[in-house]
């Protein structure tokens, strides 16, 4: 299933004289993780959709230093950034999107003090505007009408950068019936993946953060689990099944939800 | 004779207490230099909400309401102590009396009302903690001293009002003997219950020993906070003031590595020229000992009272692993008190061979943390356990390359390949093709 239209990089679009309007961070994970490409897929395709002119770094994207900053290498951190800043300022951009809050939260907060300065959005709240301005209509659609949903919260989105309400917005206006957990917003468990964990195995304890998170999640009764971050989706997923549920519990990230909904 | 007992007393107490408080400033000190001056409206907008109007904490209502109680209380009940204050230094009884007339009556009330609900919510705290055991009140980093400390505080809190109501209840029955009543709200009751049919003498001794045994507690009171977790009544305020308004995702870029990275990009720099205009090389990168930290994490860890919010919201402690905020911050402080205490003693050179990562806080407890900054949203009083432990991270990797052998490989990757997966930088945009 590749994408019906062309996705130009950076590059291209400079060699055509053209500037997009706005940057698709991809991020490591959705380049690289097989299920995390299909989150990357339904943002391209909302992105095309709206008739916004973007473009992705393709080959001249490099992780943003995340998660070994996460780890404690400074080092190798600001080496990443420095390398990013030169790319992303020899190609001008000033605004970026992406569906990676690990990645959103360093280009916005961290890169900023290493001359990096963007204006850098999280994929639900770009989509939550193209809605806005009626660039997409999910009126009437009746994907998810009815259904049950509940949203885990990042914590680089939440806690981290006080994003709670953009993917909220987003599916109620799918429709269904949005369930909040015991533990949400503010007070949102981690899915076990954050500060580099997602790398190495966890230390000594009688349970996995995922399995803790997972249950919290099953208590709502939803038939589907919404998240807006790659890593989120992984361990949610595994999580799930654990459980023996992967057959009546889907994990979807909020740009498939909308994807899907729009039937793009 | 009066006047001079309370006189030395007043000294020697306000003596230690400002000692005592000077010496945890120049702990304090001991941490590395950060410059937080920015801000200032937000910052004592900050601190009135979080610190006076104590908003963090009503996200658990009841505990939330119950330290109302105490924290009115004790706020109000410093106008009366002002009083004894006067009353001591000049000998007169009731100095405020006769200028407030009925509004003395009034918040003397005021203050005994609030003081029942302060012992309220003392015997409720003691049951939670002793009797109901709450899990965060009795966690194992709690044993021995802390739970004690805890304990004593509130041991303390029942004293100090048995000696109010005593003080006032005896003082009103002396008024009854001779026909008339203050009309407090509590004690004009008390006078009849407890101190009716003894004799003015009897009374009188009464009253001297709630003066005097209040004022004492107070006293003790002050010289204990600077040992006790519950210095954090004084330092919420700092605390809160300079606590970090960025966003809690944005974690410090160290500024002698930049220095270094810029150096390493520039082909046009000399590696080996001397630039004259460099400045100082750190130490080290990252924190290994309480000296590696900024003063501000090592407020931080004299504010804690541990109450234990963070543990108890922490991802990794609920699922057993060794990591608890709570700990982080008293470990720092432990550890800070243990190596103050040396300096003072044999010079500001001194080193005890010791260190807060490995004598305090293992490899196996920072390892554990996702950052995902729960215990930092949870903290009344704006304490960051997380930074602290990131610093302790950047000690073990940049210093001594110590890390679970994963992260080696994941940082391996990403200078390779930049990826933390072992992909090629080629493949980034297969996703559009597949």
């Amino acid at each position: 299933m590749s994408t019906a239209f062309k996705v130009s990089t950076m590059a291209e679009m400079m060699a055509n004289g053209e500037t997009p309007d706005i940057l698709f961070w991809v991020g490591c994970s959705g380049s690289f993780d097989d299920r995390a490409k299909k989150i990357t897929k339904a943002v391209a395709k909302i992105l095309h959709h709206c008739k916004v002119k973007f473009a992705v770094l393709g080959a001249e994207e490099s992780c943003t230093g995340d998660p070994a900053k996460r780890a404690g290498n400074e080092f190798t951190f600001q080496m990443q950034a420095m390398m990013n800043i030169q790319v992303l300022d020899g190609y001008e951009v000033k605004k970026i999107v992406t569906a990676c809050p690990h990645c959103f939260n360093t280009l916005k907060n961290e890169y900023p003090e290493l001359g990096g300065k963007y204006e850098v959005i999280h994929h639900t709240q770009l989509i939550q505007d193209l809605i806005n301005q009626g660039k997409l209509a999910l009126e009437g659609s009746q994907t998810y009408k009815g259904k049950k949903i509940t949203f885990h919260d990042p914590c680089y989105l939440g806690r981290a950068n006080d994003v709670y309400e953009a993917p909220r917005v987003l599916i109620e206006k799918l429709d269904a019936e949005l369930i909040e957990m015991k533990r949400c917003k503010t007070t949102g468990l981690c899915c076990g993946a954050g500060g580099a964990q997602m790398f190495k195995e966890a230390e000594k304890g009688n349970k996995e953060i995922n399995i803790e998170r997972t249950e919290d999640a099953l208590e709502t009764n939803a038939s589907i689990i919404a998240t807006g971050c790659p890593f989120c989706n992984t361990m949610m997923t595994d999580g799930v099944k654990n459980f023996n549920k992967e057959h009546e519990i889907q994990v979807l990230d909020v740009a498939e939800l909308i994807a899907n909904a729009a039937d793009l | 004779m009066s006047i001079i007992i309370f006189s030395i007393l007043f000294s020697v107490a306000f003596y230690f207490f400002i000692k005592n408080i000077l010496q945890v400033r120049s702990n304090i000190l001991l941490g590395q230099k950060k410059d937080i001056k920015d801000n200032s409206s937000q910052r004592w907008k900050t601190m009135l909400v979080i610190a006076l109007g104590q908003k963090k904490m009503f996200t658990r209502p009841i505990p939330a309401l119950l330290h109302l109680c105490l924290y009115a209380a004790f706020i109000i009940t410093q106008i009366e102590l002002l009083e004894i204050f006067t009353d001591g230094f000049i000998g007169s009884h009731r100095f405020f009396l006769p200028y407030l007339g009925s509004f003395y009556v009034f918040m003397i009330s005021f203050i005994e009302i609030l003081s029942v609900l302060a012992l309220i919510a003392t015997i409720i705290f003691l049951a939670r903690r002793n009797l109901l055991k709450l899990p965060r009140l009795n966690m194992k980093e709690l044993a021995g001293w802390p739970k004690n400390d805890a304990n004593l505080i509130l041991i303390m809190e029942v004293v100090l009002v048995t000696f109010i109501f005593t003080m006032n209840g005896a003082d009103e029955a002396m008024q009854n003997l001779q026909g008339s009543s203050y009309n407090f709200a509590i004690s004009s009751h008390l006078a009849g219950f407890v101190f009716g049919g003894f004799d003015l003498h009897t009374l009188h001794i009464f009253e001297q020993i709630g003066w005097w045994g209040h004022l004492l507690m107070v006293f003790i009171f002050l010289n204990y906070l600077p040992y006790s977790k519950h210095f954090h009544i004084v330092l919420a305020f700092p605390n809160t003031y300079y606590s970090n308004l960025e966003q809690k995702g944005k974690f410090s870029n160290l500024a002698s590595v930049t220095e270094e990275v810029k150096k390493m990009m520039d082909p046009s720099i000399d590696p080996f020229a001397a630039t004259g205009t460099e400045s100082e090389a750190p130490l080290r990168f990252g924190a290994k000992d309480v000296t590696d930290l900024t003063w501000k994490n090592l407020l931080d860890a004299y504010t804690c009272t541990e109450c234990g919010r963070c543990t108890s919201s922490c991802p990794a402690n609920q699922t057993g692993k060794l990591l608890s905020p709570r700990k982080i911050m008293m470990d720092t402080r432990d550890r800070l008190v243990e190596l103050g205490e040396g300096k003072r003693k044999n010079g500001k050179e001194y080193t005890d061979g010791k260190s807060l990562l490995g004598d305090y806080i293992t490899e196996e407890e920072i390892w554990a943390c996702t950052s995902c900054n729960a215990c930092v949203q949870e903290c009344p009083v704006n304490i960051d356990p997380l930074s602290i432990i990131i610093d302790l991270r950047r000690y073990l990797v940049m210093e001594e390359s110590k890390m679970p052998s994963e992260l080696t490989g994941m940082l391996t990757n990403i200078e390779n390949n930049g990826a933390p997966w072992q992909f090629s930088p080629a493949d980034r945009g297969n996703w559009m093709n597949e």
